[in-house]
């Protein structure tokens, strides 16, 4: 069953379409990841996604509700979250409240005391307890990067986007990374991700969708998107 | 163990401070016997001014402070409300006055909110600037044309009834700026100014959450101007929407310290009491003075003096840089009586005040170096 589905999808920023008549579908419970040289429209489609930008044309649903034009609050309280590929926190506050702001405004009416128990939960599924009372500028970039998928995770989404989590992680990093999204993935949740590890996103994606100046070029499973001729000559290409 | 106990010592300190405003406020009230309805006293008048100027600064910082968004539009809701006195002060009551004045800015602000608050940065700050010069120039040119009038009387107010309205206004605002930074909508509003990307992605309703904080302030910061022109006598669009209305509040807030709940209350208090004094004696020294303090502070106490003092690692640096300050201020006393002995009478707080910011500034600045020395 698809989770999420769109069509048309497009933006354009002066001349340039970032975006461009993207149709896509996500099947519930998979990990999709979606792959691209640099400025291929990746993150800006995630902005599409969670409402950060307003598409020129197309429609996206949402466990059958349509997204599109909604603000980014509306689209979370539908059950979307996403990371940002520049981490963006709360550098004012600890690595718990940071976490905590994701559980009190993640759902409309939840107690304090429960989103007191989802950040510990939360905390503790990313492995950031240690760390919780922290500065976040004191933190190193591993820990950032989860602390941007707690604050997603608190808010208790159906569908998580992951942009560029493993950027700039050493390999025992990267491999605690896609253990993480496994386990995500295992506890019910939905995840898109964008990434350059093309390691981690052959041996952890279902399915791989790939971009290229805006416009879906090809999509499948790891195994059919790294034997594709396209995809091998755009990267290749690119390199 | 430790955990519950905290959070149970909080939640009484939650309640303690509320009532210490309340109880503060209302010994104050008191004040309105040392004088008469027809004769007030000192004290009220120089309260009315400090009661206004804490009622604009803590209201200014209440949505200002945590969100970023600097507004520089004070003085066109507390012209507004000014306006609102001049029109209908003969038919209704001061406190009505001061509904009417705040329902009409909120309904302004609100509007206002709705068109600027997507304008991140200066874009908003200049946005509402332009609109004490826009309602000033609007205004000047409605009267002259249509009621053929440059300015207006305001129906005068015995000053004990204006003080004992800003009095409940102020306790009001106060209580409400204390709740507000502890409540989820104060949250919203600091993660909007920490990073309104990450909290409108984590369902936080931005646009909706700077509305009514600009919306709500803007109610309390009209319905003081209501209160306040009752006490002006005369008022035209130039004095009405003066724009020094707007960069007051924000100069006390950073001078106080705009984290801390105490900061905008002190920056207010000290601020009108060198405004009081100096105004009346040496007008032509007090914009400079005033801002050669402006300079120091930012300079020498980025976080203002609340949060300067809260940067004093241990309870001997405190207590010494209270003492320091104490001392500063005696000698700011003496000071005064000299001049006054030689003939020259400054009002008695002026350099009181000036010695203790100065002594406040050495002392916090060597107290500090002094930790990181160590
Ligand atoms: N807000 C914006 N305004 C104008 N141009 C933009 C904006 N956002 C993105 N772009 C442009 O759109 C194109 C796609 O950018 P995007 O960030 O989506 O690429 P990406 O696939 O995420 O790349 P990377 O792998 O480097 O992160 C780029 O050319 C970028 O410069
Ligand atoms: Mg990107």
């Amino acid at each position: 069953m698809s989770i999420m589905e769109g069509t048309g999808v497009s933006i354009s920023f002066g001349g340039l379409k970032a975006v461009s008549d993207v149709k896509f579908n996500v099947e519930e419970g998979e990990i999709l990841g979606l792959i691209g040289p640099n400025g291929a429209g990746k993150s800006t489609f995630f902005n599409l996604l969670s409402g950060a930008l307003t598409m020129d044309s197309g429609t996206v649903y949402f466990c059958g509700k349509k997204i599109s034009g909604l603000k980014p609050n509306q689209i979370c309280h539908l059950g979307l979250g996403r990371t940002f590929q520049a981490a963006k926190n709360f550098p004012g506050m600890v690595v718990y409240q940071n976490v905590m702001m994701g559980a009190l405004f993640g759902k409309k009416g939840r107690s304090a005391a429960e989103a007191a128990k989802i950040t510990d939960e939360v905390l503790d599924f990313v492995g950031l307890t240690e760390l919780k009372d922290k500065n976040v500028t004191d933190i190193p970039l591993s820990a950032q990067k989860q602390l941007e998928v707690a604050r997603a995770l608190a808010t208790r989404p159906k569908l998580l986007l992951l942009d560029e989590v493993m950027a700039g992680l050493n390999p025992t990093e990267v491999e605690d990374a896609m253990k993480l999204i496994t386990r995500i993935r295992d506890s019910g949740i939905t995840v898109i991700m964008i990434e350059h590890v093309m390691r981690a996103i052959m041996t952890i994606c279902d399915r791989i969708i790939v971009l290229h100046h805006g416009a879906k070029i090809a999509e499948g499973t790891p195994d059919e998107i790294s034997t594709s001729r396209t995809v091998i000559e755009i990267y290749l290409g690119e390199s | 163990m430790s955990k519950t106990n905290d959070r149970g010592g909080a939640r009484i300190k939650q309640q303690i401070i509320p009532i210490v405003i309340v109880a503060v406020l209302f010994g104050l009230s008191f004040l309105t016997r040392t004088g008469s309805a027809l004769r007030p006293s000192y004290y009220v008048v120089l309260f009315v001014s400090i009661l206004n100027y804490i009622v604009l600064a803590v209201s200014w910082n209440i949505f200002s402070g945590p969100s970023g968004y600097i507004s520089l539009s004070t003085a066109a809701f507390f012209g507004l409300g000014i306006y609102v006195s001049a029109l209908l002060g003969e038919k209704l009551p001061v406190p009505l006055l001061m509904i009417v004045a705040g329902v009409i800015s909120f309904a302004i602000a609100a509007i206002i909110g709705v068109i600027t608050l997507r304008l991140r940065g200066v874009y908003f700050t200049i946005f509402t600037f332009g609109l004490v010069l826009l309602l000033q120039y609007f205004i000047l040119w409605y009267e002259v044309k249509f009621n053929n009038l440059r300015g207006r009387t305001v129906m005068a107010v015995p000053y004990n009834t204006v003080f004992i309205c800003l009095l409940i206004l102020a306790g009001i605002v106060l209580i409400a700026a204390y709740y507000v930074k502890r409540s989820r909508f104060g949250m919203a509003l600091t993660g909007i100014g920490e990073c309104e990307d990450a909290a409108a992605h984590i369902g936080v309703n931005t646009t909706m959450v700077k509305v009514i904080a600009f919306a709500a302030t803007s109610f309390a910061i009209g319905a003081s101007g209501a209160a306040k022109a009752t006490t002006m006598i005369y008022i035209d669009p130039p004095i009405a929407f003066n724009v020094m209305m707007s960069f007051m509040p924000v100069l006390m807030v950073i001078f106080g310290g705009a984290g801390s709940f105490l900061g905008p209350i002190i920056g207010a208090i000290v601020f009108t009491l060198l405004q009081e004094q100096l105004t009346t004696k040496w007008p032509k020294w007090y914009m400079i003075i005033f801002g050669v303090v402006m300079i120091i502070s930012i300079v020498f106490l980025p976080k203002g003096l609340v949060g300067s003092f809260g940067e004093m690692v241990g309870k001997r640096k405190k207590l010494l840089l209270i003492a320091a300050t104490a001392v500063f201020m005696v000698v700011g006393f003496i000071f005064t009586k000299l001049l006054a002995a030689a003939g020259t009478n400054i009002g008695g707080l002026v350099f009181p005040l000036l010695f203790g910011i100065i002594g406040f500034v050495i002392f916090a600045n060597v107290l500090k170096r002094g930790k990181e020395a160590a």
